[in-house]
């Protein structure tokens, strides 16, 4: 199947057609900043952008995604590196705990940025609650969320 | 300390050169700066490796993280200790994770918080030593006492002629010098800190923001393949015979067999293994295999005959005395008033979003690991026992842990991965699915307590009686988390007090959960702790004060006990900075709790409303905590946050019930995690004393949920006596 991931476009041979995207991502593209943490889109760890919208990779088999623009957390950056805003704050507000929830949390925040630029709290907190931390850092991502979108809208 | 005083290798080396003949102190320390920096050492840039935690050459400064880092800050938290007393600038150090070395690092374990204390004097004699011995380079190179030499962001200084060398230009010379012995070097007055107390964001941040690999589910190899390992669903049923050949035939999948268990669910469990060449080809093959299982010797638990077993108990007492001090017979017949509660909650899973996996390659002779472990140096002992090696030949390279909470200080999956490797001889990562990892944990014993509490005419608490009904695998001793001690509050601070014992057979697993016991138990004791008061018609922040009584330590002598003038510090501190007492809007209500764990004293207010639809809303935890010096502010923070919403998260709606040993939750859509719209604000206090440090990965978990359930009395009248909420009508 071909793929079109971070702008670059990949050929990819996997056994099954449902094969999810996740595990496509993973196991086959070495692309491990998507996590596997429940396989039935409860967690979010596998979140990733399909034509910049957030969908669960572990649920969305990869064979029904061609043509279209997905972008996982290797891909968020800029092309020189510079990094999200986003990315930014969460080191800046030290969000992670063990960090593993944190790539999905990232781009579930990004998602919400790109189409409300200076969410309300509670319009953080609508949009975030697909992806479980189970460190409890819900507190640092509404403030590293408030803060990017601060810095956006101040650009 | 010993993790300095022991000698490493180097150190070894040296004081071997020293004994025959004064080879490295002789020549080294006799001769000129010039001499010296004309040097070949110098001119290549020998590395400065004075300990098994600092390495300095010309090209940086690296200190080493020997602990596994599982979200508590481990990684960040313990080389800030390094650099504070090495005086590096914290922009200059690149922090390493450690390699598995028992020679080297004594406890290389993630586990009862204690990390910090453990380590603090060690590293901070690390650090003081390399310090120590890069102001003699300098003062050497310059020739001047070494009384003149400061040091300050990774470099010393001249303080008579402004002189500055950086310590990558000294790291050569201090190689050569002579090792003092770490305890005779001087530690830095902490009013000196610089970097202890401050924020730190946490070292991995770059690479998590990303998408690097590094955790343990991230590991990947040249031609790895992946693996699935499948076991009865009742612990401890045996293979009696599967369809690997079917399974063997279907696409994608390299190998399917049994392997034979070794009896110990902490290693080995019977199953099946199939190895494929994506996780997914292996995960689907799961759907054609068909195990038959032997299940005479497998768990029959059932969690609702356990609950009725217990409730026809509640009048009794148990048939072991746990302790008794007083009379409480007496204290009860001479009592104003009494009452009677009984306490129950749930077992729970551990939920670490990272799922158990382990990536491991056979190769001649020698089996090497990547694994997230919470005690990396007893998994390599378990696998060369398991497959019958040398300890030398398993190597484990730590990795990153998505979470722990106890759950990765047992390591069956590590062993489970070493023995599919073994037999496929290629590198092979095993993954768990989220339904293996919950219905195979090591689960957190739910249990019962028989509660009662004796008031005289003032009010006061004058008798105490708990029977506790808890598990047991054989009849002798309670499971992992199921025991109670008899000097835990209230117990000191009851004249009469007796706590009985009851145990319940019980076959499936049960392991620690963060803060073990203590998260159970503050549940049930501080909130009948306030049904008292409640009944005494007393301010409970008050009571709790009363309690305490005078400031003393509780056992004289050990700075890890409990002090009351500390547990009194922390309650007061909560209680105001929530505003005790303060007018709260409509429908809101605080409560209060503390408890003493893991050498941490900690008290927490909830500020609680509760729905028309017995709908619980936390809006607001206030917490006040001591342990000592805080080493990274943010951290710390970090982590009394997190245990909040832990807390809450658990006794919210989270609960593991067996019937017919099995587990009958399977994944997060039957077992809730508090999710961002309902997690309160957290605001947290440190009472920064000057006793010893002690952790903070655990001991603001356990006075969550009696703060919660007290403020709900408040705030309805009702009282929370059974965890989850969610069993007990509230939602």
């Amino acid at each position: 199947m071909k793929l079109k991931i971070n702008g670059r476009d990949h050929e990819v041979d996997v056994v099954h057609d449902d094969t999810p995207l996740l595990w496509v991502l993973r196991d086959h593209l070495g692309l491990v900043g998507t996590k596997f943490g429940c396989g039935i889109a409860q967690c979010g760890a596998c979140t990733v952008h399909v034509d910049g919208e957030p969908v669960f990779a572990c649920s969305v088999p990869a064979a029904a995604l061609a043509g279209r623009a997905i972008t996982t957390i290797e891909g968020l950056a800029g092309a020189d590196g510079t990094l999200h805003p986003l990315q930014q704050a969460w080191i800046d507000h030290d969000v992670a705990q063990c960090g593993y929830c944190q790539a999905g949390q990232i781009m579930r925040a990004a998602a919400l940025l790109a189409r409300n630029a200076s969410p309300t709290e509670d319009e953080i907190d609508t949009a975030m609650a697909p992806s479980l931390c189970r460190c409890g850092t819900y507190q640092r991502i509404r403030e590293a969320v408030q803060s990017a979108a601060g810095g956006q809208g101040n650009a | 300390m010993r993790n300095v005083s022991k000698l490493d290798r180097r150190t070894f080396l040296k004081l071997t050169g020293l004994a025959g003949g004064g080879l490295m102190l002789g020549v080294t320390v006799g001769c000129s700066p010039e001499e010296q920096a004309a040097s070949p050492a110098a001119a290549g840039g020998e590395a400065f490796e004075p300990n098994a935690f600092v390495r300095i050459d010309a090209d940086g400064i690296v200190i080493y993280a020997a602990n596994p880092e599982i979200g508590q800050g481990v990684k960040t938290s313990l080389p800030m200790i390094v650099a504070e007393e090495l005086d590096a600038a914290w922009a200059d150090v690149t922090v390493v994770q450690s390699d598995i070395d028992a020679a080297r690092y004594d406890h290389q374990v993630a586990g009862g918080s204690r990390s910090i204390p453990q380590n603090w004097l060690p590293l901070r004699q690390a650090g003081a030593t390399a310090r120590q011995m890069l102001v003699t380079a300098a003062a050497l190179r310059w020739e001047v006492d070494p009384a003149e030499v400061e040091t300050r962001d990774s470099h010393a200084i001249h303080t008579r002629t402004g002189r500055r060398l950086a310590y990558t230009e000294l790291a050569s010379a201090a190689a050569e010098l002579p090792m003092p012995a770490p305890e005779t070097v001087p530690l830095k007055d902490p009013a000196e800190f610089r970097l202890l107390g401050t924020r730190v964001t946490g070292t991995d941040n770059d690479d998590l923001v990303t998408g690097e690999p590094l955790f343990g589910i991230d590991k990947r190899l040249p031609d790895l393949l992946y693996a699935t390992y499948v076991k009865c669903p009742a612990r401890g049923g045996r293979v009696r015979g599967a369809n690997v050949d079917e399974v063997k035939a279907l696409p994608g999948v390299v190998d399917a067999f049994v392997i034979e268990g070794n009896g110990d669910p902490t290693e080995l469990e019977h199953g099946v293994a199939i190895v494929a060449r994506d996780t997914w080809s292996a995960f689907k093959a799961r759907r054609t295999l068909t195990v038959d299982w032997d299940e005479s010797d497998a768990a029959k638990d059932s969690s609702s005959a356990a609950a009725a077993r217990a409730r026809a108990l509640a009048d009794q007492d148990g048939a072991t005395e746990i302790v008794h001090n007083g009379d409480v017979e007496a204290a009860f017949a001479g009592a104003t008033r009494t009452l009677t509660a009984f306490y129950e909650y749930a077992f729970v899973s551990h939920a670490q979003l990272e799922p158990q996996n382990t990536t491991a390659w056979w190769q001649d002779g020698r089996m090497a690991l990547w694994a997230p472990s919470q005690t990396p140096q007893r998994a390599e002992a378990a696998v060369a026992k398991v497959l019958g090696v040398e300890a030398d030949a398993v190597t484990l390279h730590q990795m990153r842990a998505g979470g722990g909470f106890g759950r990765r200080l047992i390591n069956d999956p590590v062993v489970e991965a070493a023995a599919i490797a073994r037999r496929v001889g290629a590198p092979v990562k095993l993954t768990w699915s989220r339904e293996d990892d919950m219905a195979h944990d090591f689960y957190r014993a739910g249990g019962f307590h028989a509660l009662k509490g004796a008031l005289d005419a003032d009010g006061n608490l004058v008798g105490w009686q708990n029977h506790f009904i808890s598990f047991s695998h054989d009849g002798d001793k309670p499971v992992s988390g199921g025991s109670i001690r008899g000097d835990i509050d209230p117990g000191p601070f009851v004249p009469n007090y007796r706590v009985t014992q009851t145990l319940l057979p019980w076959r499936t697993p049960c392991g620690p959960w963060r803060a073990p016991g203590s998260n159970v138990i503050a549940f049930a004791h501080q909130s009948f702790l306030h049904e008292l008061s409640a009944a005494a018609g007393r301010d409970h922040l008050a009571f709790l004060l009363a309690l305490m009584g005078e400031p003393r330590w509780l056992e004289e002598g050990n700075a890890f006990a409990l002090h009351t003038g500390r547990a009194a510090g922390v309650i007061r501190r909560a209680a105001e900075e929530a505003g005790w007492g303060r007018d709260l809007p409509a429908g809101h209500a605080l409560g209060l709790a503390f408890y003493f764990s893991h050498a941490g004293h900690v008290a927490e207010v909830a500020e609680v409303s509760v729905g028309s639809d017995k709908r619980v809303h936390v809006h607001r935890v206030t917490v006040a905590a001591d342990v000592g010096p805080i080493v990274n502010l943010s951290g710390a923070e970090n982590q009394v946050q997190g245990s909040v919403v832990d807390g809450l998260s658990t006794m919210l709606g989270q609960r593991i019930t067996f019937e017919n040993g099995r587990a009958q939750e399977t994944n997060f859509h039957q077992y809730p995690l508090l999710r961002m719209p309902r997690a309160p604000r957290v605001d947290v206090h440190f009472v920064e004393s000057d006793f010893p440090p002690t952790g903070l990965g655990e001991p603001a978990l356990p006075p969550l949920a009696p703060a919660v359930g007290n403020a709900i009395f408040a705030a309805t009248g009702e009282r929370v006596r059974r965890l989850p909420l969610t069993d007990a009508g509230w939602s």
